[in-house]
């Protein structure tokens, strides 16, 4: 088992190397060119002088040899600095993590308590009214996107209901409750086009359950259908979801960035988004590769749950699976 | 007709009055008399007319034309690049499973790896690169249409995996069939064997998963519009007809709520017929029995 896991964990870190010099390739193929906008901040520059600048930053250099530098740099700690924040990216990524952090678990939180249940009164009895609701009501939310229903919950209950801001960050002598009114729309946003994968997932994974022979053994011997929905197959089903939660947990990521662009959070994957827009090329390479190790973690708890919740799978047979 | 099939041929139908629409549009404008990319700042906000059944948009274009025009766009874009990105799925599905050992094991960590990257932030970088740094040619990286090969082409080249994954599994459990083990007996080379023994017995799984994927490229094309970086203007798409929905959403809410219902009641089609479709072709795989 230890074994299993450390060659999936050395797996992730060559992943993370290899998106390390795609990235570092993509980032350099950008619209504009990092001497340019130095250029532009100084009229008194000659082309020369750009020359010039271009052989100190070792832009002149090839793209290997310029990332072996980079790399180098970055194994020692040395990120970088960002260029429209004139500070070293991890001081400005730190407090960011923090907020995407409490948006994607807050709305992760609410897909699950939203998706389980879903899942298990449409599985309870499978083609009945209640599940063609909750398919369709999956159906849906899988289907919509991300920003347009951000779009219409601001519609709804910031500008014509005005119950709740339409964005933006609260203001600092802020209040708790004052605060969490500003995270509402976000993680609603988030958490209900999130839920309907784990209803439909759940839905199938009860289903599966209540197919097995112990099912039938629990109701000859009388337990009760609420008895057998809960303590015999939800305990079963829970396995396939808890990996699903955990590969999910990464795609998330993708959610939030367009969360908090719509509703100007101050968070990761805005300033990811705002990096590429504003050819801040280290602070977008350091986020984009933070959103990977992100989804390579989740990978990896997927992996271990797997194994850990369900002792009938072998770590010899995941190997052989893949 | 039990319910679930009723939802099945609503979706069908819905896809079907989707795509009518969508080839019907320049009959439409003729009708209407106007053009998709008519500016007319004298009737900017427009409320639904006769001329204008729709209203007009922030600068006075017709949006019931927009609509089409977009779906046409967002049709032609999920369809293409689902299609492109099967393509690619089953061939290395095929080579992996067929050939296995060393090329198996290459091709399925690198499915592995694409699968475990972030989806949108790498849809996003591979948007903004200039393709002018590529050595492509200015004239073309600039044109209009450009978005559209470039959009097709980044969703396909991560597209690719689910169906990757679904060939290769299905062709393993085809090498061991009695067929497939005659045709070889008999002297088949790979190729044959690839093409004429396995990929027709490998339909199905590979007609669901694209079936599915054209609802979530629509979705992926609708995002990266949305946010500046898929189909530029003027050319109408879903997305990008909601780029200023936003900054306009308390002086025009229904030029937020129409594109948005167009890609929602498209993509959920397309999920609901992949989801029936997968039923009828794997009984095994029925959930409500």
């Amino acid at each position: 088992m230890p074994g299993f896991l450390t060659r999936r964990a050395v797996q992730s870190l060559i992943v993370l190397a290899l998106m390390s010099f795609v990235v570092y390739g993509l980032i350099g193929l950008m619209p504009g060119d990092p001497i340019d906008l130095m250029i532009n901040a100084n009229p008194k520059l000659t082309s020369a002088d750009a020359e010039r600048l271009r052989a100190i930053y070792g832009l002149d250099r090839p793209l290997i040899e310029r990332y072996a530098a980079w790399a180098t740099d970055a194994l020692q700690g040395d990120f970088g600095y960002s260029r429209s924040y004139n500070r070293p990216v991890l001081e400005i990524l730190g407090p960011r993590l923090a907020n995407t952090a409490g948006l994607m678990v807050s709305a992760f939180v609410l897909a699950l308590a939203l998706g389980i249940p879903l899942g298990i009164a449409a599985a309870a009895k499978a083609g009945g009214g209640a599940d063609i609701v909750i398919n369709l009501f999956s159906f849906v939310t899988i289907s919509m996107p991300t920003f347009w229903f951000a779009l219409i919950l601001i519609l709804v209950f910031a500008v014509t209901l005005g119950w709740l801001p339409a964005g933006g960050s609260p203001p600092a002598e802020a209040g708790f409750f004052e605060t969490l009114r500003y995270l509402v729309l976000p993680v609603v946003t988030l958490g209900v086009v999130e839920c309907g994968a784990y209803a439909r997932f759940m839905r199938a994974a009860m289903i599966e359950a209540l197919r097995q022979d112990w099912i039938r053994t629990a109701r000859a011997k009388g337990a009760s259908p609420v008895r057998v929905l809960v303590r015999h197959a939800l305990r079963n089903a829970m396995i396939p979801i808890a990996t699903i939660a955990a590969l999910e947990f990464g795609t998330l990521f993708s959610g939030a960035l367009i969360t908090e662009t719509m509703f100007a959070r101050p968070g990761m994957g805005k300033l990811i988004f705002d990096a590429i827009m504003s050819n801040d090329y280290n602070l977008a390479l350091i986020g984009l590769l933070f959103a990977t190790l992100l989804t390579l973690i989740g990978n990896l708890i997927a992996d271990l749950a797997y194994t850990v919740l369900d002792p009938r799978i072998s770590y010899t047979d995941l190997e052989r699976d893949r | 007709m039990s319910r679930g099939q009723i939802m099945t041929w609503a979706a069908a139908a819905v896809l079907a009055g989707v795509a009518a629409l969508a080839i019907g549009a320049p009959l439409v404008a003729a009708i209407l008399g106007h053009d998709p990319n008519e500016v007319d700042l004298l009737a900017r906000f427009a409320p639904p007319s006769a001329a204008h059944p729709f209203g007009t948009d922030d600068i006075g274009r017709d949006e019931l034309l927009r609509l089409l025009y977009g779906g046409r766009v967002s049709l032609a874009v999920g369809l293409t690049a689902a299609v492109i990105a099967a393509t690619i799925g089953t061939t290395i599905g095929l080579f992996a499973g067929y050939f296995g050992g060393r090329l198996d094991a290459l091709l399925m960590r690198l499915t592995d790896t694409v699968i475990a990257l972030p989806l949108l932030p790498l849809l996003i970088v591979l948007a903004a690169v200039d393709l002018s740094k590529l050595g492509v040619p200015a004239d073309f990286a600039n044109a209009q249409e450009t978005s559209l090969y470039r959009i097709v082409a980044i969703i396909a080249l991560v597209g690719w995996t689910t169906v990757a994954r679904l060939v290769r599994a299905t062709t393993l459990s085809l090498l061991t069939r009695d067929f497939v083990r005659a045709a070889r007996a008999l002297g088949a080379g790979p190729a044959r064997i690839m093409l004429v023994h396995i990929l027709p017995n490998a339909l199905s799984p590979i007609i669901v998963a694209t079936t599915l994927a054209v609802g979530n490229v629509i979705l992926f094309e609708s995002v990266l519009s949305f946010l500046g970086l898929g189909i530029q203007p003027p050319i109408a798409s879903w997305g990008n007809m909601l780029t200023n929905a936003q900054e306009l959403i308390q002086t025009d809410p229904m030029l937020a709520i129409w594109p948005g219902l167009f890609i929602l009641a498209t993509v959920a089609s397309c999920n609901l017929l992949g989801d029936a479709l997968q039923e009828a072709l794997d009984p095994r795989k029925r959930l409500d029995r």
